[in-house]
C-alpha cells in the first residue's frame, strides 16, 4: 500500500491567538513494501507527519493518500477507521496505552475494534505475545504487573495483532536497554521482510537508520527537505549537520580513518559488518599496516 | 475548545490592575462581591456596571476578548432575566399575549439580576486574567494564614492548589496522547450506543489514572529529596509587596461602597 502526501501543511489550533504552524508543503511518498526512516531534530514536524499516516490529524492544506484513500480536511472520522486497521501505530512510550486486567485482553482489543472474530482475536494475541518474547504465563497477568520492557513489548503486540499492512514505529525503542533494543529492532525488520509490511520508523538514531531503512525522509522545520536511500543521505555529513543531523557513528569513523590515511570519501559504511568490510579491504592492499 | 475558555485563564501583562498584589485583589474582589448586594435601584447598578467597565479599562485587557469569554455565563444570565420576566407579578402590567404577562418590576427585576450576575462574572474573570495562579494561591495563604491558629493546615492547601493548577495542562496532554494511541487500535467515542460510547471512555481513563497517580509518586519523592518539609519557617522566592497601588485600590472601593450606600433606594 503507497502512501503519498500531496503538499500537506498542517497547523495546531488554527484561528485562535495561539495558532501554530507544524507542517507546510510537504511531498512525501513511501512505497509499498519499503523500509522508510523519517529522521529530524526535535521540533522538526516528525510526530506531527505521522499521525498523518493513519488519519489521526487530517491536514489542513494538501491531500494525504493511504491506499486508494484520500484523507483531506474534509474527510469525515467515519472514512477514517478502515485506514486504522490498514496502519497500525506504535507510538512512543506505548506502554502508557496499557489498560486492560489481563495482557491477552489488552492484545485482543486493537483486532476486537477492528471487528475480528473473538476466537481469532485471541488466538492472534497468544501468537504475538509468543513472538515478542514474553515469558510463558504472561497472558494470564495484569499489565500492571509487569517490568517496563515487558510493558513496552505487550504495548507492540497489542499493535501486531491488528495485523496492518503498514507499520509506523516511532522512536519504538526509546528508554529500553541495549539487548532488548536490538531484539526488538531485528524483530521489527524479521516482519518487514517475512510479510512484506510497509515499515515507517520515526527515530533519532542515525545507526538505526542507516542499518535497517532502504529509504530516508529528512525533516527540517516542518518540511521535507531530503529524500532517497540511507547511502545518498549519509554520504554528505556538512549538509546533515546544517539540519542538526549527524551521520552514523560508523561512517564518522570511516571518514576520520579516509582522512587520516589519506584516501577519498568512499561510499558510506552503514553497519559494523560494511565498516569491518571495508577496513578489511583496504588492509589487504595494505593501506592500514603503514 | 480549550482555546476559547476564557474562565480560570491567566493573560500576563503590565497594567494598573497586573501590578496589583495578589492580596490586595483577592481583598477587593470578595469585598466587591459583597458590595454588589448592596444596589437596590436603577442609579446604584449604574455605578456598579460603570465602576465594573473602569475596572476593566484599567487592566488593559481586551473587552471583546472578555466578553467572548462570558458566552457559557450568558444562558444562565437569560435563564434567570426570563424567570424574573415570568414569574414576578408586581407593578403596572406592561404587556400581554395570552397568558404571558409582563409586568413593570419584573422587567425591572430581571434586568438588575442581570447586571448583578454580570457584574459579578465580569469582576471575578478580572482577578483570574490579570492574576497568574500561582500569585493567588500566594495570596490566598497569606490571606488564609489566622486560620493557622485554629490548626487548619493552610499551607498544604495552598500547596494542593497550585499543584493541581500546575498538572492541568500536563494532564490535558497525556489525555490527547492516549486517546490517539487508543484512536490507532480502533476505539471509537464519537459513535455507537450510550452504552458502547460509556464503555469506549474505560480505555482512556484507566491508563491517565495510572499515570496521574504515578506522576503524584514521582513528584512525592522528588520534594522528599530535595527536603520538602511542609510551611514551617519556610522562606519565599517570590515576596509580596504592598505599595501605593494597592491602597489606592483599596480606597477606591471604599468610596465606591459609600456612594453605593447613600445612592441606594
Amino acid at each position: 500500500m503507497d502512501i503519498a502526501l500531496e503538499q500537506v501543511g498542517y497547523t495546531y489550533a488554527a484561528g485562535t491567538p495561539f495558532q501554530k504552524k507544524a507542517l507546510f508543503d510537504v511531498n512525501v511518498r513511501i512505497p509499498s513494501g519499503s523500509y522508510s526512516a523519517i529522521i529530524g531534530h526535535t521540533g522538526s514536524g516528525k510526530s506531527t507527519l505521522l499521525q498523518h499516516l493513519n488519519g489521526l490529524l487530517k491536514p489542513t492544506t494538501g491531500i494525504v493518500r493511504i491506499g486508494d484513500t484520500q484523507v483531506t480536511k474534509e474527510t469525515k472520522g467515519k472514512q477514517l477507521k478502515p485506514i486504522r486497521r490498514k496502519v497500525g501505530i506504535v507510538f512512543q512510550f506505548p506502554e502508557h496505552q496499557l489498560f486492560e486486567e489481563t495482557v491477552l485482553k489488552d492484545v485482543m482489543f486493537g483486532p476486537l475494534n477492528f471487528g475480528v472474530k473473538e476466537e481469532e482475536a485471541k488466538a492472534r494475541a497468544l501468537r504475538w505475545i509468543e513472538r515478542l518474547g514474553l515469558p510463558e504465563g504472561t497472558a494470564e497477568k495484569s499489565p500492571f504487573d509487569l517490568s517496563g520492557g515487558q510493558m513496552r513489548r505487550v504495548a507492540i503486540a497489542g499493535v501486531l495483532a491488528m495485523e496492518p499492512d503498514v507499520l509506523v514505529l516511532d522512536e519504538p525503542t526509546a528508554g529500553l536497554d541495549p539487548a532488548g533494543r536490538k531484539e526488538i529492532m531485528d524483530l521489527f525488520y524479521e516482519l518487514h521482510e517475512q510479510r512484506d509490511m510497509t515499515t515507517i520508523l520515526v527515530t533519532h538514531s542515525m545507526e538505526d537508520a542507516a542499518r535497517y531503512a532502504d529509504h530516508m525522509i529528512v525533516m527540517h522545520d516542518g518540511t521535507d527537505v531530503l529524500q532517497g536511500p540511507p547511502e545518498e543521505v549519509f554520504a554528505d555529513a556538512e549538509r546533515l549537520a546544517r539540519w542538526r543531523l549527524g551521520v552514523p557513528r560508523t561512517v564518522s569513523f570511516q571518514r576520520l580513518y579516509e582522512e587520516g590515511a589519506g584516501l577519498p570519501k568512499g561510499p558510506p559504511a552503514l553497519t559494523e559488518e560494511q565498516l569491518a568490510a571495508y577496513l578489511a579491504a583496504d588492509f589487504a592492499k595494505g593501506g592500514g599496516a603503514s | 475548545m480549550m482555546e476559547k475558555m476564557v474562565f480560570g485563564r491567566y493573560i500576563p501583562g503590565d497594567s494598573f490592575v497586573h501590578r496589583l498584589d495578589p492580596r490586595s485583589k483577592l481583598i477587593f474582589v470578595f469585598i466587591f462581591i459583597a458590595a454588589v448586594f448592596l444596589a437596590n435601584n436603577t442609579v446604584s447598578y449604574a455605578l456598579l456596571l460603570a465602576f465594573t467597565l473602569f475596572s476593566i479599562l484599567a487592566s488593559k485587557v481586551r473587552i471583546g476578548f472578555l466578553i467572548g469569554g462570558l458566552k457559557p455565563v450568558m444562558f444562565l444570565i437569560a435563564f434567570t432575566f426570563l424567570l424574573h420576566i415570568f414569574f414576578t407579578k408586581e407593578g403596572d402590567l406592561l404587556f400581554q399575549l395570552g397568558f404571558l404577562k409582563i409586568y413593570e418590576e419584573g422587567l425591572r427585576q430581571g434586568i438588575y439580576i442581570s447586571i448583578r450576575f454580570l457584574v459579578l462574572v465580569l469582576m471575578t474573570s478580572l482577578l483570574t486574567l490579570t492574576t497568574s495562579p500561582i500569585s493567588i494561591t500566594d495570596g490566598l495563604e497569606v490571606l488564609l494564614n489566622p486560620l493557622k491558629k485554629v490548626k487548619f493546615p493552610v499551607h498544604e492547601l495552598a500547596l494542593m492548589m497550585s499543584i493541581s493548577l500546575r498538572f492541568i495542562p500536563t494532564l490535558m496532554d497525556e489525555t490527547d496522547k492516549i486517546l490517539k494511541a487508543q484512536l490507532a487500535r480502533g476505539s471509537d467515542i464519537s459513535s455507537g450506543t450510550m452504552k458502547e460510547r460509556i464503555q469506549a471512555v474505560v480505555p482512556l481513563l484507566v491508563p491517565l489514572f495510572v499515570s496521574a497517580f504515578k506522576r503524584a509518586e514521582d513528584l512525592a519523592v522528588a520534594m522528599e529529596v530535595r527536603g520538602y518539609r511542609g510551611g514551617e519557617g519556610r522562606t519565599r522566592y517570590r515576596q509580596l509587596k504592598w505599595d501605593w497601588r494597592d491602597t489606592t485600590a483599596l480606597l477606591i472601593l471604599l468610596a465606591v461602597i459609600v456612594a453605593l450606600w447613600f445612592l441606594r433606594g
